[in-house]
C-alpha cells in the first residue's frame, strides 16, 4: 500500500550518504581537537583530559615566532591583496564591454586556475635569483607570494559588491557636483566597504592557511605557523600540534563567522 | 539694434542645437539622436515626449554631462557646455531610479551637492530644512532611505536636486514608479513646486497625458528626432504629423483630395464628395492628396445629414462620455465621442446607419 512519493528532496539513499559525508568530513577533525586536550604524551591513547599541551604550544618559541610571521605575512598580504583587488574589480565594472575584458578576468583570476606547486616551484627559482642579486631575503618574499595569490580571492567579493551596485548612485553623486574622486570617496567606496572587508578577511585565511607556497618560498628560520605544524609532524610527535592545530581552527572559524555575518547585514 | 536680439537670447535657459548621437561606427551604427534642436527657456515647464527609445533619455543625459554629443552644441544660456562633465554643469537630475545613497540619511542625501559645492555648514543646515520643507518631508530627515516609502523617496530625490538651486531641473521619468493615484499627487505637486522656485523644469515620460496636464510646451520625439515642439493645445489640436496625432490622444484620419488652400485655410474634398474646411499644419508641402485628421470630440454621431456616413460598429459607455465605432462607407473606422447626459442614451445601437457631423473648425490637415 505504498504509495509512491514524487519529491525531490526525500530520496532513498540520500540521509545515508549525507551521515557518510558528514563522517568523513568532520570526524577527523573532531579526533584532533579532543586530543589536543589529551594529557598524555601520545596521539592515540586517551590519557585523561588537560591544557598541558596548550599551555606548552605557547610556551613554545618557535610556535611564537612562526605564529607571528603567520600573522604578519596574512595582514601585509591580505591588505595589499584587498587594495589591489578593489581597483582591479573598478577597472573590470565600471566600463564598457570591449575585447580583451574576459582576458583580463581570466588573467586576475589565474592563480586560481595554476597549480599551486607549479607557482611555489616558479616562485622559488625567480626568488632564489633574486636573493642572490639583491642580497635581500627577508619576508619580503613570502609576503609578495601570498598577495599574488590572494589577489583573486579578495577580487571575487568586491567584484560581485560593485556589479550589484547601482551605477546611477555614482552618476547622482557626479549630478550633484562631486567629482570622481568625492565620488568614489564619499559614494562608491563605503557601498563597498562590506566587500572589501569580505575580500580581505578571505585573503587573509587563505594566507593564513596556506603551505605549499610557503614551504617553497620561505628562507632559513621562516618557517609559518603551517609549515612549522608540517616539520612537527616529520620528527616527534606530541599532541602539541593537536592543540596548535585546535586554535588555528578556533581562529579562522571565528574570522569566517565575522565574514558572514558582514555579508548577511545590508546587501 | 542688437540689443532685442540679445534680450531675446536670454530668456533661453537651455538650447540643444543640432544634436547628433551615434552609437557604434560604420554601417550597423545607430543614431540615438538625429539632428535634434530644442531651445527651452527660462522658468519652462517642458517635456520631452515620446515612445520608449525614441531618444528622449539620450537628450536629458545629454544635457546632465553622462553622454557626450557626436556632433551639436548644449547651450546654457548661451555658453557652449557639451564638453563639460557633469559636476561641473549647474543642472541637477532626478532619476528614474531616484539614486539616493543607501548609506546616508534623508537629510545627507539633501545635503550632498550643498557640501561638494562647499558651501558653510551655518547655509546648509537651514538650506536643507526649507528643502525638506518644501517637500514635506522635514519629519523624516534622519530615517535611512530604506525606511521611506517610495512616494517618499521621490520627494526626497527632489529635494535633493533642487537644493542647490540648479538653473536646470532635469526629470528623467520621476513619475513612473508610482501607482495611479500618488502619481496624480505628485503632478500637483511637480507644478507648485516649479512655480515656487522658478527653475527651469525638463520633463522627460512617455505618458500623454501626463505630459499634456504638466507642459508648457512639449517637444514630441519619435526615433531620435523632434516632430512637433509646441504648447499642449498646439499638439493635440494642431498635430504636424500623422505620428504625433496618433500617440497624443486618439484621433480619426482620413484621406482627402485637396482643393485648394486661401488665407492659410484649405479646403479639402472627402471621400463622400462634400468638402469641408481644414487648417493646415506647418512644414505642409501642397499636393493633391492630403491626409487629415479629425479628433472624436470633435464630430457628433447624426441620423440625417453630417458630411460623411456609415454604420455603427460598436458602442462603448465610459461614464463621462460614449466613444461610438463606426465603419464608413467608403471604408475605414472613424470614432466618435459625445458627451452623455442624464436622461438619454446616445441613440444609437450596433448596426444603425450613422451619419457623421464634423465640426467646422476640427478638420487639420497633415505633412507627410
Amino acid at each position: 500500500m505504498a504509495r509512491a512519493r514524487f519529491d525531490v528532496r526525500s530520496q532513498p539513499g540520500f540521509g545515508t550518504i549525507a551521515l557518510f559525508t558528514f563522517v568523513v568530513l568532520y570526524l577527523p577533525i573532531i579526533t584532533l581537537v579532543a586530543y589536543a586536550f589529551n594529557a598524555s604524551e601520545s596521539l592515540t591513547a586517551w590519557g585523561g583530559f588537560s591544557l598541558h599541551w596548550f599551555g606548552e604550544a605557547a610556551r613554545n618559541t618557535a610556535v611564537q615566532d612562526a605564529a607571528w610571521r603567520s600573522l604578519v605575512i596574512a595582514l601585509s598580504a591580505a591588505s595589499v591583496a584587498a587594495v589591489a583587488a578593489t581597483m582591479a574589480a573598478i577597472a573590470t565594472t565600471r566600463t564598457a564591454a570591449y575585447r580583451g575584458l574576459g582576458f583580463k578576468y581570466a588573467f586576475i583570476n589565474l592563480p586560481l586556475m595554476v597549480p599551486e606547486i607549479v607557482t611555489a616551484v616558479a616562485l622559488l627559482i625567480v626568488f632564489a635569483r633574486v636573493k642572490v642579486w639583491t642580497g635581500y631575503s627577508g619576508l619580503g618574499y613570502l609576503i609578495l607570494a601570498h598577495t599574488a595569490f590572494c589577489i583573486p580571492f579578495a577580487y571575487l567579493p568586491i567584484r560581485a559588491r560593485l556589479e550589484g551596485m547601482d551605477e546611477a548612485l555614482e552618476r547622482a553623486a557626479a549630478d550633484l557636483y562631486a567629482p570622481p574622486w568625492q565620488v568614489f570617496r564619499r559614494v562608491t567606496l563605503p557601498l563597498l566597504r562590506p566587500g572589501i572587508i569580505a575580500g580581505f578577511m578571505l585573503a587573509f585565511v587563505i594566507s593564513l592557511d596556506d603551505v605549499v607556497i610557503s614551504e617553497f618560498v620561505k628562507s632559513g628560520g621562516q618557517d609559518t605557523l603551517p609549515t612549522y605544524m608540517l616539520g612537527q609532524l616529520r620528527r616527534t610527535v606530541t599532541p602539541e600540534v593537536n592543540a596548535i592545530a585546535a586554535a588555528f581552527l578556533a581562529l579562522s572559524v571565528v574570522l569566517v563567522t565575522i565574514f558572514f555575518f558582514i555579508n548577511r547585514k545590508k546587501t | 539694434m542688437l540689443e532685442p536680439a540679445a534680450a531675446q537670447d536670454k530668456r533661453i535657459a537651455i538650447e540643444a542645437r543640432g544634436i547628433v548621437k551615434q552609437f557604434g561606427e560604420g554601417p550597423s551604427a545607430l543614431r540615438a539622436l538625429d539632428n535634434v534642436s530644442v531651445a527651452i527657456r527660462e522658468n519652462e515647464f517642458f517635456t520631452l515626449l515620446g515612445p520608449s527609445g525614441c531618444g528622449k533619455t539620450t537628450l536629458l543625459r545629454m544635457i546632465a554631462g553622462f553622454e557626450y554629443p557626436t556632433e551639436g552644441a548644449i547651450l546654457l544660456h548661451g555658453e557652449d557646455i557639451a564638453g563639460l562633465p557633469p559636476f561641473k554643469r549647474p543642472i541637477n537630475t532626478v532619476f528614474q531610479s531616484y539614486a539616493l545613497f543607501p548609506h546616508l540619511s534623508v537629510w545627507e542625501n539633501v545635503a550632498f551637492g550643498l557640501q561638494m559645492l562647499g558651501r558653510p555648514s551655518a547655509q546648509i543646515g537651514p538650506r536643507v530644512a526649507e528643502m525638506l520643507r518644501l517637500v514635506h518631508m522635514e519629519d523624516l530627515a534622519q530615517r535611512r532611505t530604506d525606511q521611506i516609502s517610495g512616494g517618499q523617496a521621490q520627494r526626497v530625490a527632489l529635494a535633493r536636486a533642487l537644493a542647490p538651486a540648479p538653473k536646470v531641473l532635469l526629470l528623467d521619468e520621476p513619475l513612473s514608479a508610482l501607482d495611479y493615484k500618488l502619481r496624480k499627487e505628485m503632478q500637483i505637486e511637480l507644478k507648485r513646486m516649479q512655480s515656487e522656485t522658478g527653475i527651469t523644469f525638463v520633463f522627460v515620460t512617455h505618458d500623454q497625458e501626463e505630459a499634456l496636464t504638466m507642459s508648457d510646451r512639449i517637444a514630441v520625439m519619435s526615433k531620435g528626432k523632434v516632430l512637433q515642439i509646441g504648447s499642449p493645445w498646439d499638439i493635440y489640436d494642431k498635430p504636424a504629423e500623422r505620428f504625433v496625432a496618433d500617440f497624443i490622444g486618439e484621433t480619426n484620419f482620413l484621406t482627402a483630395a485637396m482643393v485648394g488652400i486661401e488665407g492659410g485655410m484649405a479646403r479639402v474634398r472627402l471621400r463622400s464628395g462634400i468638402e469641408i474646411p481644414a487648417t493646415i499644419a506647418e512644414g505642409y508641402t501642397p499636393g493633391a492628396q492630403a491626409t487629415i485628421v479629425v479628433r472624436p470630440e470633435h464630430a457628433r454621431a447624426v441620423k440625417t445629414g453630417g458630411q460623411l456616413a456609415g454604420k455603427v460598429e460598436n458602442v462603448v459607455y465610459f461614464g463621462t462620455d460614449t466613444h461610438i465605432y463606426i465603419v464608413l462607407d467608403e471604408g475605414g473606422p472613424f470614432m466618435v465621442r459625445q458627451q452623455n447626459s442624464r436622461s438619454q442614451s446616445c441613440g444609437f445601437e450596433v448596426g444603425d446607419r450613422v451619419g457623421i457631423d464634423i465640426a467646422a473648425d476640427a478638420a487639420q490637415v497633415l505633412r507627410d
